[in-house]
């Protein structure tokens, strides 16, 4: 007989046992790749969306922020500055959405079968890279359309900025999907929150419009450093700020951790509450 | 031999807090009970946690190729046990050890999804029951015969029948290749024929020396299926033996008999045409009584209440035994019947049930159309009779009705 053993305890760990996570790395793909059918499925347009959506939020952006309001991109032409902010800012908070509700979302699974549950949250990040990936290519338009080619820093930085972007979702969206499964109406806040970031972050606005000395401040919002860089080393829009984007690192750092801990910590409960 | 399962001293808590319906809260309810606390500790009022424990120092083993049944009252926490042993709950103290690769089976086809083709959720639904994508590659075929769906496989699931929804569902359970099996239920779904396919896949896994862990409600199913028995009472283990022992310890647990039995009330009961409230049992004296002597004849009166006036108005009353067979019915005739309370009786003087436990079920219905029906609620015990009756041998295991018939013999 197999000598596969299970022990059944109380559990008292806090941390992620990365065996065992690895061991059911064929579900966290099954679920992701449910979760991106089930997607296009549901819609008609399917990847039509991914395009549309930040497209015309980008002309929205421009008549209004731009051309109304006067908001200024420096030398780069505000469509392709507030789309490059919208790139990751959609990626960003469609991953904040889905982690947050992940949880809640996968009761039916939750309540009857065992798996590490991080598996939940971590899948959920990966479906907005599908829609993540349609988008870059209308930006891969955009710089053809305005005759920008981007800089080599900036395409190495593009992988390593979607993985910092992925890291806060992670960890802020890991938080409240644990709250979710206590507090119901945590659902009905994540939109509230995504609305508000989206003005804390540099989506519309340069973040020269800010006093310089403060700037450091808005790093601790890591979206808002993956953004400067971004713009910094695609747009060419000034260089790339390295000890903000370490602030960043640090506080996107945390932000999982906190996630992390809260998750393990609320874990045992979930199939008791749910 | 060493067990396969072991588990040590089992024990499970769990919070309700009073009058909530829901065990998650609001940030809202919370934050604003947070401004009242002030108050309420000045008078002394703290937010009140009731514990409850499911479980309570469980603890047996089970050996390879057992086959075991687990019976209970419902929430006797049969439920809970399987859920820690699936891991989907921890237990507050104690520990089990499962030795072997184990799946559990707490629902049939968990994960499946409405918009995924039927190959879609076979892969799905193989993959969070542990199989490996190599796995179900290679059963795939089999499964997709098992459940006779060839034709509707990249067809979205939410386009099928519950019929074949629930055999695709357990098409994937039933071709797990576990050393453990726990199994919820799961059973209780689907037709008679494919309950019967179920089952039949159930005691062939156990065959192969695999390890069954089963919880139930069907006492003639475990008694077909197990050779072991576990009888749960309020989180306790009461008896553990044969699946026999473990059935004879439930049905006399189960309740204790007694001459009346009100009958809850039903929800929204004015809305209703009718309901009965109350069963009462009567000897052949008319005395109330909890147990029947063998052989005598009793009565089983209902009391009902008619809120409107009905045109074809019949009530039923009929007794199944332990083994949840029905063993008689009767019904009224037919009538007019004028809102009001009245009390229906039900003699029975022509059958010699054998001694045990019977249940009695009723129904109420207008033009056959039933509106209140009640089963599990009320009980009787036939007793043997002091004196012995010289025509009957036995009073129990030669069958249910043992009347005695005028029976030719003639010299051939």
């Amino acid at each position: 007989m197999d000598q596969l053993e299970t022990i059944i305890k109380p559990r008292s760990k806090t941390t992620i046992d990365f065996k065992e996570v690895w061991a059911y790395r064929e579900l966290f793909f099954f679920f992701t790749w449910r979760d991106i059918k089930v997607r296009y499925k549901q819609s008609v347009l399917g990847a039509g969306w991914a395009i549309i959506q930040p497209f015309a939020t980008m002309v929205v952006f421009t008549l209004f922020f731009n051309k109304v309001a006067g908001i200024k991109s420096g030398a780069v032409p505000y469509a392709i500055f507030s789309y490059t902010g919208l790139l990751f800012w959609n990626y960003f908070s469609s991953a904040l959405n889905q982690v947050s509700n992940s949880l809640v979302g996968n009761q039916g699974v939750i309540t009857k079968i065992y798996f590490p549950r991080i598996i939940i949250p971590i899948s959920a990040t990966l479906l907005g890279l599908v829609d993540f990936f349609f988008a870059a290519i209308v930006f891969a338009v955009l710089t053809i359309y305005y005759h920008i080619t981007p800089g080599l820093e900036g395409l190495l930085l593009v992988l390593p900025m979607l993985l910092l972007s992925l890291i806060t979702a992670l960890g802020v969206g890991t938080f409240f999907a644990s709250l979710n499964v206590k507090y119901r109406d945590v659902r009905a806040i994540i939109p509230f929150i995504i609305q508000l970031g989206l003005f804390l972050t540099p989506v519309i606005y340069p973040v020269s419009s800010i006093p310089h000395k403060y700037q450091w401040i808005l790093s601790l919002n890591p979206l808002s450093s993956v953004i400067n860089t971004m713009r910094a080393g695609l747009l060419h829009q000034g260089s790339v700020n390295w000890a903000d984007l370490g602030i960043s690192v640090i506080s996107a750092t945390v932000f999982l951790a906190i996630g992390i801990w809260y998750f393990k910590r609320t874990e045992r409960q979930f199939a008791d509450i749910i | 031999m060493k067990p396969v399962i072991e588990i040590k001293g089992i024990s499970k808590k769990y919070d309700i807090s009073h009058l909530r319906k829901t065990n998650y809260r609001t940030v809202r309810e919370d934050l604003s009970a947070l401004l009242r606390r002030p108050t309420s500790l000045v008078s002394g009022k703290v937010r009140k946690k009731e514990e409850f424990w499911a479980l309570r120092d469980v603890s047996f083993d089970v050996n390879q190729g057992d086959i075991v049944g687990i019976i209970g009252r419902n929430g006797s926490g049969k439920s809970t046990l399987l859920k820690i042993l699936s891991r989907i709950v921890d237990p507050t103290r104690g520990e089990a050890i499962l030795h072997g690769k184990t799946a559990s089976l707490l629902e049939v086809g968990t994960g499946f999804h409405a918009e995924l083709t039927g190959r879609e959720n076979v892969y799905f639904n193989g993959s969070i029951l542990g199989m490996k994508r190599s796995e179900i590659n290679a059963k795939f075929n089999d499964i997709v015969e098992f459940a006779g769906v060839e034709k509707f496989l990249d067809t979205p699931v939410k386009f099928y029948s519950s019929g074949m929804y629930v055999r695709l569902a357990f098409a994937v359970a039933a071709h797990l290749d576990p050393e453990i099996l726990i199994v919820d239920e799961v059973l209780a779904v689907g037709d008679a024929e494919f309950q019967k396919k179920s089952l039949g896949k159930m005691s062939s896994v156990a065959r192969d020396g695999r390890t069954v862990l089963f919880v139930s409600h069907s006492m003639p199913t475990v008694q077909k299926l197990c050779n072991k028995g576990v009888h749960l009472v309020d989180g306790q283990v009461a008896k553990i033996g044969t699946m026999k022992q473990a059935v004879d310890s439930y049905i006399n647990s189960h309740l204790k008999t007694r001459p009346l039995f009100d009958l809850p009330l039903p929800p929204r009961p004015k809305e209703l045409a009718g309901y009965a409230t109350s069963v009462a049992i009567f000897d052949s004296q008319n005395h109330p009584a909890s147990s029947i002597v063998f052989g005598q004849d009793f009565t089983i009166k209902i009391a009902f209440k008619i809120n409107r006036p009905l045109e074809n108005f019949v009530i039923a009353a009929g007794f199944k035994n332990s083994m949840d067979v029905a063993v008689r019915t009767i019904w009224s005739k037919g009538r007019p019947i004028q809102p009001g309370s009245y009390t229906a009786g039900f003699r029975f003087n022509d059958v010699m049930l054998e001694t045990g436990l019977y249940n009695i079920e009723l129904g109420l219905s207008e033009k056959e159309m039933p509106f209140d029906n009640s089963e599990g609620q009320a009980f009787f015990n036939i007793e043997p009779s002091a004196t012995h009756d010289p025509r009957i041998l036995k009073l129990s295991g030669s069958g249910i009705v043992l009347n005695t018939e005028d029976v030719m013999i003639e010299r051939s």
